[in-house]
Formats: structure tokens, C-alpha cells, sequence
């Protein structure tokens, strides 16, 4: 198949992708300073809110430079609207009770550190430089979500129906992150990226092993759910999200902060 | 409800060739999640590179009440000490 | 032990503690003490660990919000801190033979008390940089004084608090230095936020040492080793200069340098204000604890569910070992 897509707008979109995937997850993981369910875990949730925002910056830098148009981080951070916005829509997820954040978590850390991992052969170096920084973060998230499944899916009946619940609830978003784009394609040819759904069969044999373990049962898959947060059909949530965290800069652009 | 977890005190090595040295206490259910705790809790600034918890139930101190018997009759035997031990000034360094 | 039933008194130990305390020794938890040093200490730590939890939620009130990536991420490290910070000196109480839950239990109940400035809300972005110019500034005349209190523990804690509130004032100053030179609009934010934190701010040092109740004795005790009011003067030496820096207004017709003292004289705290937040009547003092109870209530089957996995996996550890675990009732 022969795409329009050049390669370097394919990368200023994988960039945002990649960005706007980290973006998200940490805002959502920061807004529980203050409410965590012990105060230890108040602060670990939130370091690994700071690793998503650092490694979003660098993302969302590298689609600035991509693009050549001058947009910094902040610019495309702070002044796109959600239909703008890339991530997918599991990341953008509201909160609800620590087994809502931890299951979402865990199904994005799957994802997350296969890519990664397959980004550290990317043929471009700026690629694989953030993926080498990134990939030691995300191994301890997924270290830390999947010890979380596993002690919530095996610890009392009320934290199993908790998570089983949520599991339900999310599983239906898992589709998006393993399924080809015309975008994927032109990446995989270029060597910058690989296809997701060559991802998919590691992630998911981790994703059971937990599971297992955690004595949670996989939910039946959805196939045909439809909405695409990497096209920009986002969840209600988003939109929400954004008018919050763009606040201050759109009521009083073009001001440093 | 059970849901108190039990107290750790930490001890973080701060780099290869010292000791680890204890640098406070957390929260935590298991040996597992308070080695983690202690990591998000205690390294956030670089602050060590290897880390040892224990449960603060399995410590056992010396009660302050012994310490004349424990620690004072180190304090005459100054023979212990280099100083002890007169040296003609021509002998540097030993 | 200590949290059970009264310590035995008598004049000869009071007198050695007291002694112990005037060579400047270090007091640490296995030490014989008075109860009331004790009881002072829990409630002072205590009060000072759910200021450093409850102060998470005005600032936190931001983290959405932060106009910047730079801007939140420093902003969700410092609120992180500041949990450090709360769970530090809960630890450090803990030494005395109390346990957190029950600290928590009495903050729930209103029989402990956190500083009153946190019941003030956080409005705009600029009270973001207020709060780490002003409130940590006093805050920290407050800490660096506690590095060398007389309890081991407390002292051991403040000196990592201090080395980590470093980055906080300064956080809060830049976002102020940066509104002030930027817009007409962003500089009157930065003055009317200012406006809004200066008196409170000064009520943090507590009432003027002539009416505090427990001064006295903390500073015989050497728990305190400054007043109220000279930690106050320090505070506005040290933060008038600041704010000409920043080219604010502080809002007291009264505030002028005084040669003869070496001082700067400053106005009267409208003392009334200070007392209705502290029973119960500012602008935020329920919503506080209203999210203070949420967290602590909506975290109670993640806590138990993680004890009973431990259990759980101790009992199946045991199990392979052959070891019995009598432990488990």
C-alpha cells in the first residue's frame, strides 16, 4: 500500500502519540496528591506521574522539532483541542478508586514497555534516546501496578470485586493500542517504530500471567468497539480534562508563566 | 477492619563503599512493598543505590537503662588508642 | 512503656532530665522522659505532620491547573515533598508510642489541630507562588529552628525537611518574579495574591508569646528554641526585602524599617480572624477536612486488602517451608 503519510509527518505523529499518551496518564495519576490511600502510596503514584510528564516533555519536544514549525512542548501541550490529541482513550480514563487507576495502569504499562522495548532499534537516534531514558520508568510502573494487581485480585473479596469490576470496565479499550494504522505502516517501513500488533502477543501473555496470579478472570475481548483516541474520537473525558489543564493558558495566552 | 500496616525502618547505602546507614521508618504490608516505599519514599533525590528494610518489630535495642553497665567500662581503657603510646618524634607516620 | 499509663516521677529524674537538657543532649525514644515532655512532644509533631498532609490540597488544588509542564511537574514534586515531609514527622512521632492511625483518628475527631493557613483558598495561579514564597518562607524560620530541638527523631526529621524544602521557596518566588514582570494583568494577580496571604502568613508564628500557652515550658524544654514573636520579626526582616525585589506592595500601612531596633515595625494581626479559623470558621477549614476523612475512609479496603494479601503470602510461604506461623490467630 503506498501512504500519502511522509515519513517525517508519520514521526511529528507518533511523537505526539507517544507524548500525548504519557501527558495524560500523568495528569490523571496527579490528581491523586493528597488523596492517595496511604501516604506512601500518595508519593509513588505521583513519582510515577512526574516519570509520564518528563517523558511526555520529551516527546512532545521531539514533535515540535519534527514539525519545524517552532511549537514547543508547552504550545502543543497547552493549545490543541482534544480532537487534536492523540492518546488513546484508556489513558484518558477518569480516576475512580485506586483499583480503576491501577487496572488502567497496568493494561497502559503492558502496552507501554513493549513499545519501548522495540523503540530502543528505532533507526532514529532522538527515538531511541527517549525510549533508553524512558524504558527504566516504566519498568518499575510495571513492576509496581502489576504487584498491585496482584494484592488487590488476591486479597479480600471486597478489592476482588473492586478490580474484576474494573477490569471489566477497561478491557473494552484494549483493542485501540494493539491495531495497525496507516500511520504504523509508514513508521514500520521508515524503521522508526514497529507495528503494534506485532506487540501484541508479549503484552498479552504478561498481561495473563498477572492476571493468573492475581486471580482475576480475563474479561471476554471487545472487537468492535468503536472510537479511536489515536484519530482523535476521544471519550467525553478528555474534553474535560483539557479545559482544566489548559485553563490558565487559555484565558491569558501568549503571557510566560 | 485490619488494615494497619506495620513499621519498617529504612537503611539506604548511599554509593558502593559505605555502609548502609539507617535513614528513617514507613508504612508498608509486606518486605516487598516497603522496599518499593522506601524507594519512592527515601531516594526521590538520588540518595542511595541499595536499600534494607526491616520490620522495626525484629529490631532489638539496648535499653538506655544498661548503658553504664554496656558502655562506660570502654571509656578507661585508654591503651585501645594510639595516643596511649609515646613515640620519639623521629618516627613519623605509624 | 510509654503510651500506656504514666511514666514514674519523681524529683531526682525531672532534675536530670532537665540537666541532660540544659548540656544540650540529644533526647531519643527509649530515654526516660516526663510525660508532659512526651505529651508535648505528640501533640507538637503531630500537629505539625497533619499541617505538612492537610497543606497538600491547597497546592494540589493547582496541579491541574499548572500553566507550564516545567511548572507542573515542579509543582506535583513539591506537593510530593510535602507527603514526605507528613510522613517523616508521623514517623517521628511514632517513636513516642503512638501509632499513626491513632494521630490520624484524632485530627479526624478535631482533638489535634494543623496550621490554620491552609484553611485559606487557593484562587488563582499566583497563590501558588504566594504559598511557596510565604508559607514555606515562614515555615522555614519555623524548621531550621527545629533542627536542634531537643528530641533525636523530630530533630532528625526537620533536618531532611530542610534540605528538602530548599527548592520549595524558591519555586514559589520565581512564579511570582515571572508574573510580576510579565503582564498588567498577571502583575495585579501577583499583588492581590499577596493582598490575600501577608496576614495570614504572619499569623502561622501563633498567638504573641505574652498569650501562648505552651511557649514557656517547649522552650525550658529547649522543643522550642525561639518565641513566637522573634521568629515573627525574623520573618518580615527577611521577606520585606523580598518583596521590594518583586516590586509588591505589602499590604500594612504600618510596616517601616526601625533604626533603632534594627527591625522593621509592622501592624497588629487582626487577632479575631486568627482565632474564628482556628475554631473552625475559614473560608476552607471543611472542606479540608471533609477531603482529609475521604482519602483516610476511601483507603481503608486498599490498606486491609494489602494486609490480608501479606498474610496470605506468608502463610504460603510458611506452608512450603514447613514452617508454623503461631502468629496468625
Amino acid at each position: 500500500m503506498q501512504s500519502s503519510l511522509s515519513p517525517n509527518h508519520a514521526l511529528f505523529e507518533f511523537a505526539l502519540f507517544m507524548g500525548d499518551n504519557g501527558l495524560i496518564c500523568g495528569h490523571r495519576l496527579s490528581e491523586w496528591t493528597g488523596h492517595g490511600p496511604a501516604l506512601e502510596q500518595d508519593i509513588a503514584i505521583t513519582n510515577i506521574s512526574l516519570d509520564l510528564i518528563g517523558q511526555a516533555t520529551s516527546w512532545l519536544n521531539l514533535a515540535g522539532e519534527v514539525e519545524g514549525k517552532g511549537r514547543s512542548a508547552d504550545d502543543l501541550a497547552y493549545f490543541r483541542s482534544d480532537r487534536q490529541y492523540r492518546n488513546f482513550l484508556l489513558t484518558e480514563q477518569p480516576n475512580g478508586d485506586w483499583a480503576m487507576t491501577i487496572v488502567r495502569q497496568f493494561l497502559f504499562d503492558c502496552f507501554h514497555f513493549e513499545m519501548l522495548q522495540a523503540l530502543l532499534n528505532s533507526q532514529d537516534e532522538r527515538v531511541v534516546a527517549i525510549a533508553a531514558k524512558s524504558i527504566k520508568e516504566v519498568v518499575y510502573h510495571l513492576r509496581y501496578n502489576s504487584e498491585w494487581m496482584i494484592r488487590l485480585g488476591d486479597g479480600t473479596v471486597e478489592s476482588h470485586r473492586r478490580m474484576q469490576r474494573a477490569l471489566k470496565e477497561q478491557w473494552r479499550f484494549l483493542g485501540e493500542l494493539y491495531e495497525d494504522q496507516e500511520l504504523d505502516q509508514v513508521l514500520a517501513e521508515s524503521g522508526i517504530s514497529v507495528l503494534p500488533s506485532s506487540l501484541k502477543q508479549a503484552a498479552f501473555s504478561r498481561m495473563r500471567g498477572v492476571l493468573k496470579e492475581a486471580t482475576l478472570k480475563e474479561p471476554a475481548a471487545v472487537t468492535d468497539f468503536k472510537g479511536s483516541g489515536r484519530k482523535g474520537i476521544h471519550s467525553e473525558h478528555l474534553g474535560h480534562l483539557l479545559a482544566v489543564m489548559q485553563s490558565v493558558q487559555r484565558a491569558y495566552p501568549g503571557q510566560e508563566w | 477492619m485490619k488494615n494497619n500496616w506495620p513499621i519498617w525502618e529504612v537503611f539506604i547505602r548511599s554509593k558502593n563503599g559505605l555502609s548502609h546507614k539507617h535513614v528513617g521508618s514507613l508504612h508498608a504490608a509486606d518486605a516487598e512493598m516497603a522496599i518499593e516505599n522506601a524507594r519512592d519514599v527515601y531516594t526521590r533525590r538520588s540518595e542511595g543505590i541499595s536499600i534494607w528494610v526491616v520490620e522495626s518489630k525484629n529490631i532489638t535495642a539496648s535499653s538506655p537503662a544498661d548503658a553504664a553497665a554496656l558502655f562506660e567500662p570502654a571509656a578507661d581503657k585508654i591503651y585501645r588508642h594510639p595516643t596511649f603510646y609515646i613515640l620519639p618524634d623521629e618516627v613519623k607516620h605509624m | 512503656m510509654p503510651a500506656e499509663g504514666k511514666t514514674i516521677e519523681n524529683a531526682d529524674l525531672l532534675k536530670a532530665f532537665q540537666e541532660r537538657i540544659d548540656r544540650d543532649e540529644k533526647i531519643e525514644p527509649k530515654d526516660w522522659m516526663p510525660d508532659a515532655y512526651r505529651q508535648t512532644l505528640i501533640r507538637q509533631i503531630s500537629q505539625h505532620a497533619h499541617s505538612e498532609v492537610i497543606g497538600m490540597l491547597p497546592e494540589g488544588n493547582w496541579i491541574p491547573r499548572a500553566p507550564s509542564l516545567r511548572r507542573k511537574a515542579a509543582l506535583i514534586a513539591k506537593v510530593q515533598d510535602e507527603a514526605g515531609h507528613g510522613l517523616y514527622l508521623y514517623s517521628a512521632a511514632e517513636t513516642l508510642g503512638i501509632d499513626r492511625e491513632t494521630l490520624y483518628q484524632q485530627l479526624l475527631a478535631g482533638k489535634a489541630k494543623y496550621s490554620s493557613i491552609f484553611n485559606y483558598p487557593t484562587l488563582t495561579w499566583a497563590d501558588i507562588g504566594a504559598v511557596g514564597w510565604l508559607v514555606d518562607g515562614a515555615a522555614i524560620m519555623n524548621q531550621v529552628m527545629l533542627t536542634r530541638t531537643s528530641y533525636g527523631p523530630y530533630a532528625r526529621a526537620m533536618v531532611r525537611i530542610c534540605k528538602e524544602e530548599s527548592f520549595h521557596q524558591r519555586q514559589g518566588y520565581e512564579i511570582l518574579l515571572t508574573l510580576v514582570r510579565g503582564s498588567e494583568e498577571q502583575k495585579a494577580m501577583a499583588q492581590d495574591a499577596l493582598d490575600r496571604w501577608w496576614w495570614p502568613s504572619l499569623m502561622m508564628f501563633g498567638p504573641n508569646d505574652a498569650e501562648s500557652v505552651h511557649s514557656a515550658q517547649s522552650m525550658a524544654w529547649r522543643i522550642k528554641r525561639k518565641s513566637n514573636d522573634e521568629l515573627r520579626q525574623q520573618f518580615v526582616d527577611a521577606t520585606v526585602p523580598q518583596a521590594e525585589v518583586l516590586g509588591l506592595q505589602i499590604p500594612d500601612a504600618d510596616l517601616k524599617w526601625n533604626e533603632d531596633r534594627g527591625h522593621y515595625d509592622f501592624g497588629e494581626i487582626d487577632w479575631n480572624e486568627f482565632w474564628s479559623v482556628v475554631h473552625g470558621n475559614g473560608p476552607c477549614n471543611r472542606e479540608r477536612m471533609a477531603a482529609y476523612q475521604d482519602a483516610h475512609a476511601n483507603g481503608a479496603w486498599v490498606r486491609e486488602a494489602a494486609m490480608a494479601y501479606a498474610e496470605k503470602r506468608q502463610m504460603r510461604k510458611n506452608e512450603t517451608t514447613g514452617k508454623i506461623d503461631l502468629q496468625v490467630a
